[in-house]
């Protein structure tokens, strides 16, 4: 039998039908898939390698809820008996009287007043149907309205980079800028800081993480361009 | 919805800054005019970019009957489409409220300066005129489409070379233009201000659009103003405009330098 | 008739001149622009994202809808009317069937991809330039895809089998028979096959050969445009 080959290296950009390895040893992961002996790329994105697990990091792409993710959505729309948030996704995630308080609530209250149109939330997934309805919760540790700050957006799968090993970068970022950030795994973060030009700063940084996130020594980068004016 | 992106906007105006770091009174840069970009089947275009903001546009023209009430001039036809490629908010289908503003401001600007002579455009009185077509296309919303548009139509206008017209068959030749240009006398230049609380700025980023509480467009030709456009939903006072005036035949020269 | 030499100079098997961008809309979720001689078709993608009408939803997967336009002034002579014809909606169909073999949309029911594709210019093959920049806009924005969609004329002009016909080709006198093909490159799996003119079994065996050559060549240049927005010269 012909040995392995692996036809990549870590941190290369590739690109849907890429050929990642041929032979049986190796696995495809996220972003990869097996076509006869060959690990094929199915995303643009960048490799990573850990043993014999190939999988790649995607570079774009909208947000897919997934059971477990905790993220931050937006109020849009109150009825009687729940919510409707946009977590962005393409359609709104809905939160249950149940799941949003333990309180009583009697029938034909005023939900607004616990949750209103256009506030912002720490929120959970805790289903996702086959068809993509989504159920929010609100119990939990952590989650709450996030009162005040603004949202901003980052491509979902580089939330793992904005916040760094054991939180160094977004660490980094709000130290540097005295900023309050939150982040959610949908790509949704919420930034909050008094000095309006320090909150800007913050999201800049931010969007150059997004942006230059397949780049070698980005941590270097960030460093200079919060220590930059 | 968007009054945690207007408060924090304001904010940041206090600091004369604006969220793309520009300051209340700076266009995006950079802005680009690029010339002739459909060569081969326009008979002028261009693209303009102001910023991320791109714009692009095409003249055609062909041969046909005059208006009866200016039976020895050339018409002149604006027409925008805004294709549901340049941003997520575009729908396709026939042209909505907003892509009939952007035409006929951007036609305004044109027709009211006579930046076409359209009395040189007569081939026959009473029967037969040049019809000239500008048909703008956004490419990317990133704010401010008007000025983006006036100047790619004007651009696309100074590019456009007159086609060969065959009398006698009472064709167009396409494909074999003629040297003549299209006979533009002036360029008149469309400057868009926004007012976001108490502040003026120029050149709206889409964002900014969101929040805007009213917008002036101004199009002007060397200091004399040949069309205005107010919108946005609240007002503006007697002072404002006359500010947002002032800004616009300011800025209007540096617009017209991109040409 | 006989074709002896092309117009344009070119080898029977040889494209024209093309050049390719990823990345330009930024209001977009993906964006492309393919050029091949003076074909310059752009392509956007939105999505996935709700989709209206709702009776157009599928609970189970993702629908892909394409919009192909030419802009007024792009066409070879008279001003095109603004809005859809029976060719651009049929071409917009086309173009669907010819992407949707590579996507996976069941992470997405009831959502829908949005690809809508303008042409600049026109000088033939626009169809296969609108999958070309298409299929690059679709791996932009982040889909999965089993492979990137390459599309290319190929056909016969006078006796001669041709690969990227221009307009003079397809308006040759001596009878031309123009071939838009499509194909995800890897496998040589054809996802858009059309035909006009007159052609024999065996012209048309060559002709799907050459092709898979061709498309191997556009896909090159759409993996490059791909990458290089990521700055990345090992290509």
């Amino acid at each position: 039998m012909e040995k392995s080959k692996l036809l990549v290296e870590e941190r290369q950009i590739v690109v849907p039908g890429d050929i990642l390895a041929e032979g049986m040893d190796y696995l495809p992961e996220q972003g990869t898939f097996r076509e006869d002996d060959k690990i094929i790329a199915s995303n643009v994105g960048m490799v990573s390698i850990k043993g014999r697990l190939i999988k790649l990091i995607a570079l774009n792409g909208k947000y897919i809820p997934r059971t477990g993710d905790v993220v931050i959505g937006r109020i849009t729309n109150v009825a009687t008996m729940n919510w409707l948030v946009d977590i962005g996704y393409a359609y709104e995630a809905g939160l249950s009287l149940k799941e949003a308080t333990s309180d009583y609530i009697p029938r034909g209250e005023d939900l607004t007043q616990f949750y209103d149109f256009g506030e912002n939330i720490m929120t959970k997934v805790i289903t996702v149907s086959r068809a993509k309805m989504i159920d929010l919760t609100m119990k939990g540790p952590g989650l709450r309205k996030l009162k005040g700050g603004r949202i901003i957006g980052i491509t979902p799968s580089k939330v793992p980079r904005i916040i760094g090993r054991e939180g160094s970068m977004v660490n980094m970022i709000k130290d540097a800028t005295n900023t309050q950030i939150i982040i959610g795994q949908n790509g949704k973060i919420w930034i909050h800081s008094d000095d309006p030009l320090n909150e800007l700063k913050a999201e800049e940084a931010i969007k150059f993480v997004d942006n230059n996130c397949h780049k070698d020594g980005l941590t270097e980068e960030v460093k200079k361009f919060l220590e930059k004016k | 919805m968007y009054n945690e992106l207007r408060d924090y906007m304001i904010a940041l105006f206090a600091n004369n800054t604006r969220k793309d770091g520009r300051k209340l009174l700076d266009y995006r840069k950079p802005i680009k005019v690029e010339y002739d970009i459909s060569p081969k089947s326009a008979e002028g275009s261009a693209r303009v970019t102001i910023g991320k903001t791109e714009v692009i546009a095409g003249v055609k023209m062909e041969v046909g009957k005059p208006f009866p009430d200016t039976p020895n001039q050339g018409v002149l036809i604006v027409s925008a489409e805004l294709v549901p490629l340049a941003s997520p908010e575009f729908e396709s289908g026939p042209p909505d409220i907003q892509a009939i503003e952007l035409s006929r401001v951007v036609d305004r600007g044109l027709r009211e300066s006579k930046a076409i002579d359209l009395d040189k455009l007569c081939v026959k009185e009473g029967e037969k005129v040049w019809i000239i077509f500008v048909d703008i296309y956004p490419i990317n919303d990133s704010g401010n489409l008007f000025d983006a548009a006036s100047l790619a139509a004007i651009a696309a206008l100074k590019n456009a070379k007159m086609p060969k017209y065959d009398a006698k068959e009472d064709k167009i030749v396409y494909g074999e233009a003629t040297n003549k240009k299209l006979p533009l006398n002036k360029t008149p230049i469309s400057c868009t201000i926004s007012k976001i609380g108490n502040y003026i700025l120029v050149d709206p980023s889409y964002e900014e659009e969101r929040v805007c509480d009213a917008r002036l467009t101004v199009t002007s030709e060397k200091g004399v103003i040949n069309a205005m456009q107010k919108g946005g939903p609240n007002s503006l006072s007697h002072e404002d405009i006359m500010k947002m005036v002032d800004i616009s035949l300011e800025k209007a020269k540096e617009l017209e330098k991109a040409l | 008739m006989k074709y002896e030499k092309r117009f344009s100079n070119r080898k029977f098997d040889e494209l024209r001149e093309m050049d390719a961008k990823v990345g330009i809309i930024e209001r977009a979720d993906g964006s492309a622009m393919f050029k091949i001689g003076k074909t310059i078709a752009i392509a956007a993608v939105y999505g996935p994202r709700q989709l209206h009408p709702a009776f157009l939803r599928n609970p189970q997967r993702g629908i892909l809808r394409c919009n192909y336009n030419m802009m007024s002034f792009s066409g070879s002579g008279d001003r095109v009317k603004p809005g859809p014809s029976r060719r651009s909606r049929e071409i917009s169909m086309v173009i669907e069937n010819a992407l949707m073999p590579v996507l996976d949309l069941s992470d997405f029911p009831n959502a829908v991809i949005d690809v809508f594709i303008e042409l600049i210019q026109t000088d033939a093959g626009t169809r296969c330039a609108g999958i070309t920049a298409a299929a690059m806009a679709l791996a932009d924005s982040g889909l999965t895809m089993k492979d990137l969609v390459s599309a290319v004329s190929v056909g016969k002009v006078g006796d001669k089998i041709v690969v990227d016909l221009d307009k003079e080709e397809e308006d040759f006198e001596g009878g031309a028979t123009d071939i838009p093909i499509a194909m995800t490159p890897r496998t040589g799996k054809i996802t858009l096959l059309q035909l006009d003119g007159e052609i024999s079994k065996e012209e048309l065996d060559k002709a799907l050969k050459a092709s898979r050559d061709a498309c191997n060549k556009i896909y090159g240049l759409q993996k490059k445009a791909l990458k290089e927005k990521y700055g990345d010269k090992n290509v």
